[in-house]
């Protein structure tokens, strides 16, 4: 083996800081997805959702259920592409998880307009374990294949590698980043944003607090459910949706507060910080630290930030009077 | 002053733990009975070769499986009072409690095992039990300035972070907790003075009590825990009527309008916190031990959301309702399944209406439909432990949304109801 040491390394180490960013960026693009949905509804609704990663499972599982189980539309379009059936798929999934996220809100969510904040928030961690529960049971002990098109395909740059996967999920959460943003522009938008400042005043103005409400948790679990396709496909669970992904999406919370509850700003900046610093935490080389360790960092991070800012990054402070 | 219960005619009496004759009559029938259950049992009481003396009385409760969920309603009371104490009088939101559950379990198991593969100092119990409250009350106080600057819901995320740190650290200290394969034991309930080999009170073997009661090791360990919780009862009882307990509602009521009024919130707070901690650490050694074995994965979530569970379906703020909660909390999956046992009974005799009604609900085979399957991977339906967390899950939510008081909210109203009767109100 011929000996050149420093030029070598240099060039490894270079690929690994790419490869890691990658990494960091696709999965801080899943946390940003999944902290969105939840600043909305946070911000609607002043509910603080642990259902969220209940929601993303549901979601990937509706869509497994589209595209493989039930295998609709492509039973009736044989001669389709596939990216087209599946794109079909996923957009009956989308529905059907925006249906069941208005249904959520208002069976559970409704009757508690009004209540402390903190009752609310442990009411959704109620609701988090039925719908964990249920789809769970419906996952069963294996994985569930989402049958997506992109498959285990890379595109080879040289100095990294980019999985298909990837690049639409890029791709997609820029789109849906952009289209929240346009949606606060929307007249429902706009009505949206006055409800979160002030719902008895935003009512008075005529605007239908209530469907607002529907609304933000339709859209939530929406968001929901794209983030958790993602985290069941090829580079992440290659094998498919199964019962950790719920489990997963608990590490959105430290985006979430990061960014501070009620900004949409703060939970993509949020989402991709702790993306990048989990992924770029198996660089530390201290052997003590054992396994696991990435899967912690978020929550340090998070700790860190809020005994500086305690109201995360972007969020509002309270005003609070006597 | 007979007959008039409610008439006080000194401070003390108003505000005593037990306030009305009726309370502290019924309290004290209430303990006995509790006391009294392993007896129920045939054979429980007399000498001799054969004994078959027992007190009448329910005697399904003296049996050991049922001993022994009685025991763990104890453990969980520990728990939920301690959960209490933080959310419910002092207001600040925890998920962390699993995390000073756990801690507590493992300083026990260094502390009360013997050095073996794993760390271990062989203690006795009266060093490990107390020491495995004391220590998660220091790691409290540590939390608590989080507290003081972190306010509502994102001290709850928080306190979640708190878990999943916890739960990484228990992976990654596998010389105490043994990892995520073997798990560790932990100490037998044995009262020791020191090392020595004979145990001068031994909980874990069978045996005769004053010569007269025989007990197995489940109705030892269950009368054991039980005096123990009844002096955690009487601490978080009384905590609410001292200065400190006062000063908790306070700052749970108006943090602001009670620093004004001269609580220091900081300080009060972090008591909180470690008062909190210190029943967390004592109930997780206590599970720990009363199971034998731990896995890091016992300190998950779930088990903080149990406690939150107990503490809202039971009556936050309340020491009778947190009892309740930790029993029907505790009760629930055993009287689930035995229940859609006895519905699988119905379905197969095949007899009367109920038996078709029942398998509407059971599915037993793969054709058939059904909301719980009684054979699971087979037939559709939630499984019973799925059925039994969605249950769970959504007496949460109803409690919240119909009885924000809890148990503790219904009871009030019976009470009530008969205290006027025949009047209405």
């Amino acid at each position: 083996m011929p000996h050149i040491p420093i030029l070598a390394q240099a060039a490894t180490e270079t690929n690994e800081f790419a490869k890691l960013l990658v990494e960091g960026l696709s999965l801080g693009s899943i946390y940003a997805l999944l902290a969105m949905g939840f600043v909305i509804i946070f911000k609607a609704t002043q509910v603080l959702n642990f259902a969220h990663g209940a929601l993303a499972s549901l979601g990937a599982f509706l869509v497994a259920l589209f595209a493989t189980i039930w295998d609709i539309p492509a039973r009736w379009m044989p001669d389709a592409p596939v990216w087209v059936s599946w794109s079909l798929a996923v957009l009956i999934a989308l529905v059907a998880a925006f249906g069941l996220g208005m249904l959520l809100e208002r069976i559970f969510i409704r009757p508690m307009v009004g209540e402390e904040l903190f009752a609310v928030a442990i009411v959704t961690l109620g609701v988090d374990i039925v719908v964990r529960a249920i789809t769970n049971d419906f996952i069963g002990t294996d994985s569930r294949p989402l049958g997506d098109p992109w498959g285990t395909q890379f595109f080879d740059l040289g100095w990294v590698r980019l999985a298909h996967t990837e690049v639409a999920q890029f791709a997609i959460t820029i789109l849906l980043v952009i289209g929240v943003a346009w949606f606060f522009r929307t007249r429902t938008g706009i009505a949206m944003r006055a409800t979160a400042f002030d719902q008895e005043a935003a009512r008075a103005q005529g605007i239908a607090v209530g469907r607002i409400f529907s609304l933000s948790w339709g859209i939530g679990a929406v968001l929901a459910a794209v983030a958790g396709v993602f985290l069941s496909l090829f580079p992440r669970r290659p094998g498919g949706l199964d019962t950790q992904t719920a489990f997963f999406a608990f590490a959105a919370f430290p985006a979430i507060v990061l960014g501070g509850l009620d900004s949409i700003v703060g939970a993509v900046v949020g989402g991709l910080i702790i993306g990048l610093a989990q992924s770029y935490s198996s660089l530390i080389p201290w052997e003590f630290l054992g396994s696991g360790f990435g899967g912690v960092v978020p929550y340090i991070v998070m700790l860190i930030v809020l005994l500086i800012r305690p109201y995360g990054l972007f969020g509002t402070e309270e005003i609070r009077r006597v | 002053m007979r007959g008039r219960p409610l008439l006080y005619t000194s401070y003390e009496a108003d505000q005593a733990m037990l306030n009305t004759t009726t309370k502290r009559v019924m309290a004290f029938i209430f303990f006995v009975f509790l006391l009294a259950i392993p007896l129920f049992k045939v054979g429980s009481i007399g000498g001799g070769e054969d004994p078959m003396g027992a007190l009448p009385g329910p005697d399904f409760l003296a049996q050991d499986d049922w001993l022994k969920l009685l025991t763990s309603v104890c453990i969980f009371a520990i728990a939920g009072l301690g959960l209490n104490i933080l959310t419910g009088l002092a207001g600040q939101v925890s998920l962390g409690h699993a995390f000073f559950m756990g801690l507590g379990a493992y300083v026990a198991a260094v502390l009360g095992m013997p050095s073996g593969a794993l760390w271990g100092l062989g203690l006795p119990i009266w060093i490990w039990l107390p020491v495995a409250g004391l220590i998660p009350a220091l790691v409290g106080v540590l939390v608590a300035p989080t507290a003081v600057r972190v306010r509502g819901l994102y001290l709850a995320i928080v306190t979640l972070g708190l878990v999943f740190i916890g739960e990484y650290l228990w992976r990654n200290l596998d010389f105490i907790t043994g990892g995520s394969q073997s798990g560790r034991s932990h100490p037998e309930f044995e009262v020791r003075l020191w090392k020595e080999e004979q145990p001068l009170i031994d909980f874990s073997t069978e045996g005769t009590w004053f010569g007269v009661f025989n007990l197995s090791s489940e109705a030892k360990t269950y009368i054991f825990l039980l005096l123990l919780t009844v002096i955690f009862i009487v601490i978080a009882k009384n905590l609410q009527r001292t200065r400190v307990g006062r000063a908790f509602m306070s700052i749970r009521d108006r943090d602001i309008a009670a620093e004004v009024m001269g609580v220091n919130e900081f300080r009060y707070k972090t008591l909180a916190f470690a008062i909190s901690s210190f029943f967390a650490g004592v109930s997780g050694a206590l599970l720990a031990s009363f199971v034998g074995r731990s896995i890091p994965e016992t300190w998950i979530l779930f088990l903080s959301v149990q406690i939150i569970a107990i503490v809202l379906i039971g009556g936050a703020g309340t020491v009778s309702g947190t009892l309740m909660g930790a029993a029907f909390v505790t009760l629930l999956p055993r009287i689930i399944r035995d229940f859609t046992q006895w519905m699988q009974g119905v379905v197969q005799s095949g007899e009367g209406v109920l038996a078709s009604l029942f398998d509407l609900v059971l599915s037993t085979g793969p054709g058939d439909f059904g909301l719980v399957n009684t054979a699971a991977g087979v037939a559709p339906g939630l499984g019973i432990d799925q059925l039994n967390l969605v249950i769970y899950g959504l007496l949460i939510i109803g409690f919240l949304i119909f009885e924000p008081l809890g148990l503790y909210g219904i009871w009030l109203r019976i009470r009530n109801y008969w205290k006027g009767w025949p009047f209405t109100y």
